[in-house]
């Protein structure tokens, strides 16, 4: 409600969007004092010193170097002290991502598609509960695209090959632009949709509402069988491969001495990408998979083991 | 009056295509890039009719997408990098430091040719079908997704870069070799300062351009692995290496402005710049500096939350030279006699328009903000600040400050200073509204957009109309000159440089006896009394 007796100004609403329309505020204000100071002197002295105008113009030449060090560390400093805040903020913005409740992000030409963990799926839209930290684990199908929520002050590219995660929270329900912000094609300026915050009892109701066919973690379980990967990965296979139960969010040796933790990150890299980095122990015999699946395919495998991180190997 | 000029000296085609004098070459890239102004400007025109509906009506997403690609690839390194040190640099630096031509007069024409062979092999591509990833060719899109003619515009892109890179190299052994006696380094005039400054940042800079455009023509047509991680490439590697060149390269856009710029407000206020090596040290501070902000391009990229720390500080580095230049051009007015010609409007609308541009890159230099206010409409409307406000402000200053000695006509004071003030206001009015939309989230480089967000482009497309008629109303009056001006006198701004010490226009080889300098460049005398002269 703060600034809204300025016409065009909405407040953000994330934790940190106070923050980021105070800072905004700050540039805003020290930029009109340095552009008033300016446009000030300019036109006093064009009017002062306009040519015709009796006026003293004696000793103009001196202390030179008194005023340019006296500017320029005024700027110094005025600068540095808007790096620091700059920073301090972003760094709330990007900070890791706590929230237990994971929502998955796949960016296509000219789509956002969301899949929810309950297996829900919505197109150009997401549904979030409101005051409650989400993680996004976001990918892209092929070229870049950015998530961007105007409301929330957030904004991150999707950039193909790699997941990104973001932690987004709104303290206000409503429905705000989702926009897509790098350039993508054809159909860019299409690449639009909303973000819907609801109370929790009405997020509740609406994840029923949707008639989840199957969650996630089983879906990905189906792929786990019919990809082939529990032949090796599974129990009392022939060929020796790390066990995936128990894996999600360990601490994994590797071959080469260095220690991963296994995230989403590391397992979709070591499904594509399987000889970058290997399990301490294992033979580097995995196939690639990458051009054989498609990112919706990952995030269900991803999803699934994940859901057996609890089980002993 | 019948004495001869560069100008009458000869008349036939040959010797004008075939010519080695700089002030003939400067006179050919002046044609060939006024008409790719008003080419890019076109672009800009229909984008601007576009937007001012929300809905899509005068062209489809496909031609809107091949529009601002166009207007940015044009304008770029059609218009904007060749702009000043190309023409008034030509013109002006071998008359400025009083030597008979540049170091290398036929390196001179070839960088004319290589800029025209560059500039139809991109407008090939645009007519043919045009191309449509933007002046950035972001990666993969711009390797494997897009169908248009990519390859053609990067080639087009690669060839004008050459003529870049020999400009600045010529620029550079000029200023060291070819000095007139008594021509000091601190008695060079901030004009030449900034030259040197751009030019060592086209040496440095635009090779890095020409590798990445090659690699990205290698994954494009052979498949190699470079940028596309579906065959190991990785995406933000071309994000890196290309605005390594295409940071720097704002500054050898706005670096000859700047320089511009000293020479006018000196001379109109009758006194030296102040705090000359403070302004001369700060070009050469902004060329150095330029090389290490690139990844503020990044900062929602996905790079390592260190490295954009890193670069926002370098970013908030480089904004205080700049700030440095705008403090002394306002201490020069200082017990000044000021004059208000139309090239000291221009230059004060300079002022201006740099500051808030300037201001306004340090929102997106400040990491948190630049999340929401990077990719939105706010960038567009800093750069354009910078580039349109500051350069082609700075440009047209130029362009009529040295007009009679270029031409030996004198343009109508009137109708250029009534242009003057019509594009400041024209440009603001288009700009302006657009820090709003970016503030409030509109996305650039959409076609469609929320019906929310209309208000601001309509005032935008407005004030896009009257800065349209501003631009074309030099076109006019200039032209006009050209034939029926008075003849201009050697000297009409009674300036000391160099430049003003010969006839208008200069003979053939610019000075009849080699000049001596005994003195710094802005010794102007205290009142503003034109003397008549006759040449």
């Amino acid at each position: 409600m703060r600034h809204e007796w300025i016409p065009f100004w909405k407040a953000g609403l994330s934790p940190y969007g106070g923050d980021v329309d105070l800072l905004f505020m700050g540039l805003l204000l020290t930029s009109s004092l340095v552009l008033g100071l300016l446009f000030f002197l300019l036109t006093l002295f064009c009017i002062r010193y306009r040519a015709g105008n009796q006026v003293d113009r004696a000793n103009h030449e001196a202390k030179s170097w008194h005023w340019e060090v006296g500017w320029t560390t005024a700027s110094l400093v005025c600068f540095l002290l808007l790096f620091l805040w700059g920073a301090s903020v972003f760094f709330e913005i990007y900070k890791t991502p706590q929230g237990e409740l994971s929502v998955f992000v796949v960016a296509k030409q000219w789509m956002w598609k969301v899949q929810h963990g309950g297996g829900q799926s919505e197109i150009n839209s997401l549904h979030i509960p409101v005051n409650r930290p989400v993680r996004l684990v976001m990918a892209s199908q092929d070229v870049i695209h950015s998530f961007f929520i105007p409301a929330l002050r957030l904004k991150h590219d999707v950039v193909p090959g790699r997941y990104q995660d973001i932690e987004i929270e709104a303290n206000r329900p409503g429905r705000y632009h989702l926009f897509c912000a790098e350039y993508c094609g054809t159909d860019h300026s299409g690449m639009t949709g909303e973000i819907v915050v609801m109370e929790a009892p009405d997020y509740a109701a609406w994840l029923t509402q949707q008639q989840p066919r199957t969650p996630l973690a089983q879906e990905g379980g189906a792929l786990f069988r019919e990809l082939g990967c529990s032949g090796c990965h599974g129990i009392g296979s022939k060929i020796r491969a790390p066990l995936l139960e128990g894996l999600f969010g360990k601490p994994v040796p590797l071959a080469d001495g260095s220690t991963v933790s296994a995230d989403e990150k590391y397992i979709r890299d070591s499904i594509l990408l399987p000889r970058s980095q290997i399990a301490a122990g294992y033979d580097p015999v995995m196939p690639s998979f990458e051009g054989k699946i498609s990112e919706d395919q990952l995030l269900r495998l991803v999803a699934y083991i994940k859901s057996i991180a609890g089980r002993q190997p | 009056m019948s004495e001869a000029d560069y100008l009458n000296c000869s008349y036939t085609l040959r010797s004008w295509f075939f010519t080695t004098d700089h002030k003939r070459i400067a006179i050919l890239f002046f044609a060939s890039l006024t008409a790719f102004f008003f080419i890019g400007g076109a672009a800009a025109t229909l984008i601007r009719i576009e937007l001012a509906t929300p809905q899509a009506d005068l062209v489809s997403s496909d031609g809107y997408n091949r529009l601002f690609t166009m207007h940015g690839v044009i304008m770029v390194w059609f218009f904007l990098i060749p702009s000043i040190p190309n023409t008034l640099g030509n013109f002006i630096v071998p008359l400025m430091i009083g030597a008979r031509d540049l170091a290398f007069p036929r390196l001179n024409l070839a960088s004319w040719y290589l800029f025209m062979l560059g500039g139809c092999v991109t407008l090939f591509a645009i007519f043919a079908g045009g191309i449509d990833t933007g002046w950035t060719f972001y990666t993969p899109f711009s390797t494997l997704y897009s169908n248009s003619y990519v390859l053609v515009a990067v080639s087009g892109v690669f060839i004008v870069g050459f003529s870049s890179i020999l400009t600045g190299l010529n620029f550079i052994v000029t200023i060291h070799r070819l000095r007139a006696p008594g021509l000091t380094w601190n008695r060079l005039p901030l004009f030449i300062w900034s030259l040197y400054a751009t030019s060592v940042i086209l040496v440095l800079a635009t090779p890095v351009l020409a590798v990445t455009l090659v690699l990205l023509a290698a994954e494009r047509l052979l498949g190699v692995g470079i940028f596309d991680p579906r065959i190991g490439g990785d995406p933000l590697l071309f994000q890196h290496l290309f605005w390594f060149y295409s940071h720097p390269a704002v500054y050898i856009m706005i670096l000859p402005g700047m320089g511009v710029i000293n020479e006018l407000i000196s001379c109109f206020s009758r006194k030296e710049v102040f705090g000359y090596k403070f302004v001369a040290w700060a070009s050469l501070a902004i060329a150095a500096l330029g090389f290490l902000v690139w990844g503020h391009h990044m900062f929602v990229s996905g790079q390592s939350l260190l490295a954009s720390l890193v670069f926002s500080f370098m970013s908030f580095m480089v904004a205080v030279p700049s700030a440095i230049k705008v403090f002394n051009w306002t201490a020069t007015l200082h017990k000044g006699s000021i004059r208000f010609d139309a090239p000291m409007l221009y230059a004060l609308g300079f002022i201006g328009l740099f500051t808030v541009g300037g201001l306004t890159g340090l929102f997106l230099a400040c990491l948190a903000y630049d999340v929401h206010a990077t990719d939105t409409y706010f960038v567009v409307a800093h750069f354009h600040y910078i580039m349109v406000g500051g350069m082609v402000t700075a440009y047209f200053g130029g362009l009529h400050y040295w007009w009679p000695k270029i031409t030996g006509r004198l343009y109508s004071e009137g109708w250029a200073r009534a242009a003057a003030i019509l594009i400041f206001f024209g440009f603001n009015l288009t700009f302006f509204p657009q820090f709003v939309l970016g503030a409030e989230g509109m996305p650039r480089r959409y076609h469609v957009y929320p019906p929310e967000f209309q208000v601001w482009n309509v005032l935008s497309s407005g004030g896009a109309t009257i800065l349209a008629a501003a631009y074309l109303l030099p076109l006019f009056y200039l032209g006009y000159s050209l034939f029926f001006g008075a003849r201009a006198p050697a000297n009409p701004w009674n300036a000391p440089g160099l430049e003003w010490q010969t006839t208008s226009p200069p003979p053939e080889f610019n000075f009849v006896t080699q000049p001596v300098v005994t003195r710094g460049p802005y010794q102007y005398s205290a009142d503003f009394e034109p003397e008549p002269q006759n040449a």
